[in-house]
């Protein structure tokens, strides 16, 4: 029965659902790419932005845009899509509760965007309280997180059914894998959320003429790292699930998928702190706690490694694969739906390392708040994370509009995944290496007053140029692929490739105890916040009042 | 649950690394003192200009400390005071340093020297110009439009 479900194609109604959310998605695809690519091009000192845009404007659309529309839209119609096809088709009150999400989000970002538009805005997504936005951005980005919520209730509501229909049964897997990765969201939004509820909104309305600056820091934080990790959990979805059956093999152990998103779970939230290592008023022994807290995610990202090289080496010896690295020749390299996210994969070697530079407490001093940082979240997000979304899109798009993706599309695919890589290299590389030197990040073209060290910076920034350049072709040429498949490609039957355990091995079912995992996440919350929150509180300085200093 | 051996193996030598890694860092931070600036201390940012040893920005020798020198910082935007100041080389000093409106950053070039200025709060760091040069004091947070003019210089010199 299950086997049969399998092969049934995802709901035409939940398809259009998930397609509005792409369709948003990819059009703030193509909008923060070009502010990207205006942001390398300003810093080379070659050129200026026209008409009176300023440089941290374009950098709050880039932000805005890419860190919360793009992945937040993308996310939630590639979740909706999963446990539709997995869990089951929506029932009409759950696809309502799904498109009033996506239109609250949609509102959300629309206000957000006329605010920044009209330079209200020019505070990036980070806020940086003391300077004031106006309040329409504020409750803009409100909507945004409150119409995810929305989704997010959705896919609880759908586990919550298949759970009481199949009594005993372990969840599909990547229903699962959403599920996990929805909770953590709600638990991690609530922090902005009480940020800007709390704080923000009433001092921006004149409500209140101060804010606790670095209150809403922590709280921010407490937000913005679990955020990486809402964005990354999709990608593992797809390398979990869905790449070992685009190659033709097997998935190498469901029980320990579940285990590793469970302890993802319960370390992405704690370790927020680790974003203000350099910052006056947290003791450094908590710093230090929620450094170790932090390092902990290293356990599941390393048994997630082994799992995906399993699979890889397993499928090719199976197919009479001989010596040490014989599998890899055996791999389907001509596959976009594969190549794409596997170069995601590969970028997440450097990308970790770099990563664990950055959260070494003492290390941190030495590239803090460079263009090293900026270097590295390109590895991160946008070249692991986006690869695989990228990677998800050439099947999911056609499997939602009753198309396939044609050989054609798939050799563009491919060159798309390439050109990306390339251009990509070329940024990273040379803001890692501008980084290592001191140039700051998020910063507009600057000599310093003719300062040696940062002249030194400036053949970086126009590598910056390049790089950003050929990644914007990329983005041109992705953005001409989705249209062609969601309205051009021929009509067809496109897979929703879902791959299936090596063993049957039933997955213990305490991974599904959500009292329990809901519980220790609180309690590791609770542990690693608590006495920070009371520090601030207790010894806080007079608040600041709001600066528009743009 | 089924563990493949070379499994436990890959994560049994992984977590073991970890460890010794975080024992690493956790006895340069704690044993020898390594720890990222993370003062406690408070002001009124309303009035910084006022107030001991901010009233006063620029480099003092100071006597019997661990230190030969603090050398003081006020950030506004966008500009710190001084602008400009030399120090001698193979001097100890200690940085400190607050804001008397938004976040800003504190940056010295090429330095390990680096931290946040928040608001209501002091920033310091203790660290020791062994390189004699003209160093770029600059803001790596983000705090408005002109925020990629904001610099000073630390001048080390042979004395
Ligand atoms: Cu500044």
């Amino acid at each position: 029965m299950l086997k049969d479900a399998l092969k049934i194609k995802v709901d035409r109604r939940d398809g259009k659902l998930a397609m509005a959310h792409f369709y948003v998605a990819f059009i703030a695809l193509a909008v923060g790419g070009l502010a990207g690519l205006l942001q390398t091009l300003v810093r080379s000192g070659k050129f200026e932005l026209p008409a009176g845009i300023g440089y941290y404007q374009i950098l709050t659309v880039h932000g805005v845009v890419l860190g919360l529309v793009l992945t937040t839209f993308f996310i939630m119609g590639f979740q909706i899509s999963v446990v539709s096809k997995t869990a089951g088709t929506l029932t009409n009150r759950q696809r309502l509760i799904g498109w009033i999400g996506f239109w609250v989000m949609t509102t959300g970002t629309v206000l957000a965007a006329i605010m920044i538009l009209l330079n209200e805005a020019s505070v990036l997504y980070t806020f940086y309280a003391p300077l004031q936005a106006h309040a329409l951005y504020y409750i803009g980005l409100t909507l945004v997180i409150v119409g995810s919520w929305l989704d997010g209730t959705v896919i609880i509501m759908k586990y919550i059914e298949w759970r009481k229909q199949n009594p005993g049964q372990a969840s599909p897997l990547i229903t699962f894998m959403a599920l996990v990765n929805t909770l953590m969201w709600i638990v991690a939004t609530i922090g902005v959320a009480a940020t800007v509820l709390l704080q923000l909104l009433p001092w921006s309305l004149g409500l209140v003429d101060t804010v606790n600056v670095a209150v809403s820091r922590t709280l921010f934080w407490y937000f913005g790292h679990p955020l990486v990790y809402f964005w990354l959990l999709p990608a593992y979805m797809a390398w979990y699930v869905i790449i070992p059956k685009i190659i033709g093999g097997k998935i190498f152990s469901d029980s320990l998928a579940r285990l590793s998103f469970i302890l993802f779970l319960l370390f992405s939230i704690p370790v927020g702190i680790h974003h203000q290592l350099l910052e006056p008023g947290i003791d450094p022994a908590w710093k230090f706690i929620q450094v170790i807290l932090t390092f902990l995610v290293v356990i599941p990202s390393l048994m997630t490694a082994f799992s995906l090289f399993a699979t890889f080496e397993n499928y090719g010896r199976s197919k009479g694969a001989k010596g040490l690295f014989g599998w890899l020749k055996k791999l389907p390299w001509g596959d976009a739906r594969f190549i794409v996210p596997f170069i995601g994969m590969l970028s997440f070697i450097p990308a970790g390392a770099g990563g664990i530079i950055n959260a070494s407490f003492q290390m941190n001093q030495v590239v803090h708040n460079t263009i090293w940082v900026t270097g590295h979240f390109h590895l991160t997000a946008a070249t692991a994370v986006v690869l695989t979304f990228f990677g998800i899109a050439y099947w999911l798009i056609p499997h939602l509009t009753g198309r396939v993706l044609t050989k054609k599309m798939n050799k563009l695919a491919i060159i798309q995944g390439v050109t990306w890589t390339i251009g990509m290299t070329f940024m990273s590389g040379a803001m890692h290496a501008a980084g290592l030197l001191g140039a700051p990040r998020r910063s507009s073209y600057s000599e310093y007053g003719g300062s040696a060290q940062a002249a030194e910076w400036i053949p970086y920034q126009i590598a910056q140029a390049v790089g950003g350049s050929i990644l914007f072709i990329a983005i041109i040429l992705m953005l001409y692929i989705f249209v062609n498949l969601a309205f051009f490609a021929p009509k067809g039957d496109q897979e929703f490739p879902i791959g299936e355990p090596l063993s049957n091995e039933k997955p213990p079912m305490v991974f599904e105890n959500w009292k329990l995992w809901i519980g220790i996440t609180i309690l590791l919350i609770l542990f690693a916040y608590t006495v920070p929150f009371i520090d601030l509180i207790q010894n806080a300085p007079p608040g600041s009042k709001g600066y528009k200093l743009w | 649950m089924h563990v493949h051996k070379f499994e436990k193996i890959w994560l049994t030598f992984g977590v073991a690394m970890l460890l010794v890694f975080l024992t690493v860092i956790g006895v340069s931070a704690f044993y020898l003192g390594n720890k990222p600036p993370s003062c406690l201390a408070t002001i009124d940012p309303e009035k910084v200009d006022t107030q001991a040893p901010f009233n006063e920005p620029g480099l003092k020798k100071v006597e019997g400390k661990e230190w030969d020198y603090e050398l003081v910082y006020v950030a506004s935007a966008f500009a710190y005071q001084p602008g400009e100041v030399e120090v001698p080389f193979g001097a100890k000093v200690k940085v400190i340093a607050t804001t008397k409106d938004v976040i800003h950053g504190f940056q010295v070039a090429g330095t390990n020297i680096n931290m946040m200025l928040e608001p209501g709060y002091i920033s310091e760091h203790i660290a020791t110009f062994d390189k004699t040069g003209e160093y770029l004091v600059l803001c790596n947070e983000y705090c408005g439009v002109g925020h990629h003019m904001m610099m000073s210089k630390i001048k080390v010199v042979e004395q």
